[in-house]
């Protein structure tokens, strides 16, 4: 009973610490995101703590809403949206600390729980009553249903590699991936199918977090911002942390999923610092492998292309990084009979 | 409008378009059933004040205002038509220099609009890249002017200043450079798998819709059609250089009428007027600059005139027509009208847009170049919450009043 007990509480402060964690990171990754894009555009940028700013001052800001809007579930949105993305986080292992519901879910869940907040951004799209916002919240659907497969196929061909290699694991939780790390248990063909993917997921995690090629479901020189038209100050400023959160969250996805290495079992023979010392390194260490994920799904890609069409998203989601994860998945099964 | 359609407000004010024009378009999901334009949001009464307060010197002033960027063709286009009507000529050299001016206009403005289509279409980086490059000539007419945006060179009779040799190596040093950025340029639009992706046959203006809906500028030339005033009914230097026509077949031998054609024509186009550029400074003949100096005397004569005058300039976005009507003794113009090219491109983005998609919306809107200042001449009434809308046969009548009034005065 009291174990339970205390249980719960240590969930309700852990919850608290990655959000501590996670929010403040994720704003300060779109200030480095937005500062380096800024040098690839022959621009100076604005100051890496301008996403502080910006939230401060959201939040200082009167909350408006429509009049013709629904509003609990237009206020209610925002919340969902950022709560929703702070639970995933849960379930990630974060560098050298294991995830703090460790046991109780597993990658099929994460898949599950990354619905949510595009959910939360569609009802909130529809519930404000404005064109553009119903235009926005279409188009979140479309993308949503768009990047599923990819993603699910991604998952799915991995977790499939180790269970046949450890067939007693439980292949979908994330520590199985991180205790055999997949390109150590990959044969040549495997190897390739394991490149295939992760650039799939880089492409879906682009996706997943709105950024030109495919926000289309924000748009701004289209729809004016979409689903998030009407929204003001607070809300705003939920959705904007809940955008940063999310950033985190896939980044923390892919590094689990396919560069879950750390820096103390090759340094530990040559330096000697204590344990707590060595979580510090690793933990840093995760947090440059973030940034470097985040540079190439997000940055990279938002200053090289053009916003694609809804039609020419869902052909590059469901036509081309389909097909390249079949190919992958025909790699692994490939490696896997070899 | 089926049931299935909601419409959709693009404007008064909208990220994508970048002045006051609404567009209503009805959707059915993304696709665009029905397109309809209403105009007359920023009328400022400019040919008002040109017909009332100022005289025609002061005028210029004013034409410049009309279009922040067109800020050489409007006036080159008043003082064409004053000229015409007052009988009071350039010299030569004049010619050449408002040619180069207008010339780096063109490419100021085809640049400035690059940037903007890249903009639209979500692909910031190139709009940096063009908005940088395009620096090079804004310092450059800074350099010849004295300002970077109001050029204030354009005078009846003449251009304000000359051309010195050290501007002439300035100018040729410019255009250097963007000999040598062209290719760059022309790698970035024309190859980019993304944008191509976003223009190709997407906005399609027919060969037939343009000519029936009268398109002018590089919208009539990207669906095929060989229409250049600098062409057609050379002004300034322009007979002496021989200018022709740019349609996208020179590029890649096939018309196709949509956004990607626009593009492939303003940047042959920036290419084209770099060479005019080149051509005009070589040939810069010597003399005045000025056919009337002393301005007192001018604004006499200019009193003392009688007669009516068209003015007809090649803007980076088209065909301008000034008209202006002078009258003996009276100082400010009897008439002036202004005919600016958007005008005629704002009716073909309704067969552009029908059967597109939402995401279409800004890049068809800008691929004309649309600029609303310049296209605003009637202000739709809102007397005390009161709205009207204004008929066919109201306007009608209305303009068959101001021709008897116009007629009453002439005579």
């Amino acid at each position: 009973m009291l174990t339970n007990v205390l249980n719960i509480l240590w969930y309700i402060a852990a919850t608290f610490l990655v959000a501590i964690f996670a929010i403040p990171f994720g704003l300060l990754t779109k200030g480095i995101d937005r500062k380096l894009a800024a040098h690839m555009q022959w621009r100076v940028g604005p100051p890496v703590w301008q996403p502080f700013w910006d939230v401060k001052k959201l939040f200082q800001k009167e909350t408006i809403v429509p009049e013709e809007a629904i509003s609990w579930l237009y206020n209610a949105a925002p919340i969902l949206c950022l709560a929703s993305t702070v639970v995933i986080l849960l379930y990630i292992p974060l560098g050298p600390f294991p995830p703090i519901l460790e046991g109780h879910g597993d990658v099929i869940l994460i898949l599950y729980l990354l619905t949510i907040p595009s959910l939360a951004m569609v009802a909130g799209g529809f519930a404000s009553s404005s064109p553009f916002a119903s235009v926005g919240a279409q188009r979140e659907m479309v993308l949503m249903m768009s990047y599923e497969f990819p993603l699910a196929a991604t998952i799915i061909a991995l977790a499939w590699k180790i269970s046949s290699l450890y067939p007693k694991e439980a292949a979908f939780s994330l520590t199985a991936f991180s205790v055999h790390p997949i390109w150590n248990i990959m044969g040549p063909f495997g190897i390739i199918g394991a490149v295939i993917l992760l650039l799939v997921l880089l492409l879906v995690t682009t996706g997943e977090i709105t950024k030109v090629p495919f926000d289309i479901a924000e748009a701004e020189t289209e729809i004016a911002e979409g689903v998030f038209v009407e929204y003001s100050g607070r809300n705003l400023g939920l959705f904007y942390l809940a955008d940063a959160v999310k950033t985190v969250v896939m980044s923390a996805l892919i590094v689990a999923i396919f560069f879950p290495y750390n820096l103390s079992p090759i340094l530990t023979p040559y330096i000697s610092i204590p344990s707590w010392g060595w979580a510090i390194v690793d933990f840093l260490f995760f947090l440059l492998k973030l940034e470097i994920v985040i540079f190439f799904c997000m940055t990279f890609i938002r200053v090289s292309v053009a916003r694609f069409r809804v039609d020419q998203v869902v052909k590059v989601y469901w036509g081309y990084l389909t097909l390249a994860s079949l190919i992958a998945l025909i790699f692994i099964a490939l490696d896997v009979m070899l | 409008m089926s049931e299935h359609a909601y419409s959709i407000p693009i404007g008064p004010l909208h990220p994508a378009i970048h002045e006051p024009i609404t567009l209503k378009i009805d959707v059915e999901g993304e696709e665009i059933v029905g397109v309809d334009v209403f105009c007359s949001q920023v009328h400022r009464g400019i040919e008002w004040i040109g017909m009332n307060r100022n005289n025609p010197i002061q005028s210029i002033y004013l034409s410049e205002r009309v279009c922040g960027i067109c800020n050489i063709c409007h006036p080159f286009c008043m003082v064409q038509a004053v000229e015409d009507a007052s009988g009071i000529y350039p010299p030569e050299r004049a010619d050449y220099i408002r040619t180069i001016m207008a010339e780096l206009e063109r490419i100021h403005s085809h640049l400035l609009w690059a940037g903007v289509a890249a903009h639209e279409i979500g692909f910031d980086t190139v709009f940096h890249y063009t908005w940088a490059l395009r620096e090079k000539v804004m310092d450059l007419i800074e350099y010849l002017t004295g300002n970077r945006v109001t050029k204030a060179i354009m005078m009846i009779g003449g251009v304000r200043r000359d051309i010195t040799e050290e501007g002439k190596k300035k100018i040729k040093e410019g255009m250097q450079y963007y000999l040598e950025k062209f290719a760059k340029i022309e790698d970035i639009y024309l190859n980019d798998p993304t944008i191509k992706m976003r223009t190709r046959d997407v906005g399609v203006l027919t060969k037939k819709d343009a000519l029936k809906l009268c398109a002018v500028g590089p919208v009539a030339r990207a669906s095929g059609i060989p229409k250049d005033v600098r062409q057609d009914f050379p002004y300034g230097a322009y007979a002496d250089y021989g200018v022709r026509a740019i349609t996208p077949d020179i590029y890649n031998g096939e018309v196709h009428g949509d956004v990607f054609d626009r593009i492939i024509v303003r940047l042959l186009e920036v290419k084209q007027s770099v060479d005019i550029i080149n051509w005009a400074v070589d040939n810069l003949p010597p003399g005045p600059i000025l056919a009337e100096k002393n301005l007192v005397k001018l604004k006499m004569l200019l009193k003392k005139a009688e007669g009516e005058g068209i003015g007809r300039v090649e803007a980076p976005r088209g065909e301008d027509i000034h008209y202006v009507r002078l009258e003996k003794g009276k100082e400010p113009f009897l008439s002036w009208k202004i005919r600016a090219p958007t005008y005629n491109n704002v009716l073909p983005w309704i067969p552009m847009l029908l059967g597109g998609q939402i995401a279409d919306v800004p890049i068809v809107a800008a691929s004309t170049d649309p600029c609303m200042s310049c296209l605003n001449r009637v202000t739709v009434v809102d007397e005390k919450g009161k709205k009207y809308e204004i008929t066919k046969e109201y306007m009608h009548e209305l303009s068959v009043r101001k021709t008897r009034r116009l007629m009453r005065n002439a005579h």
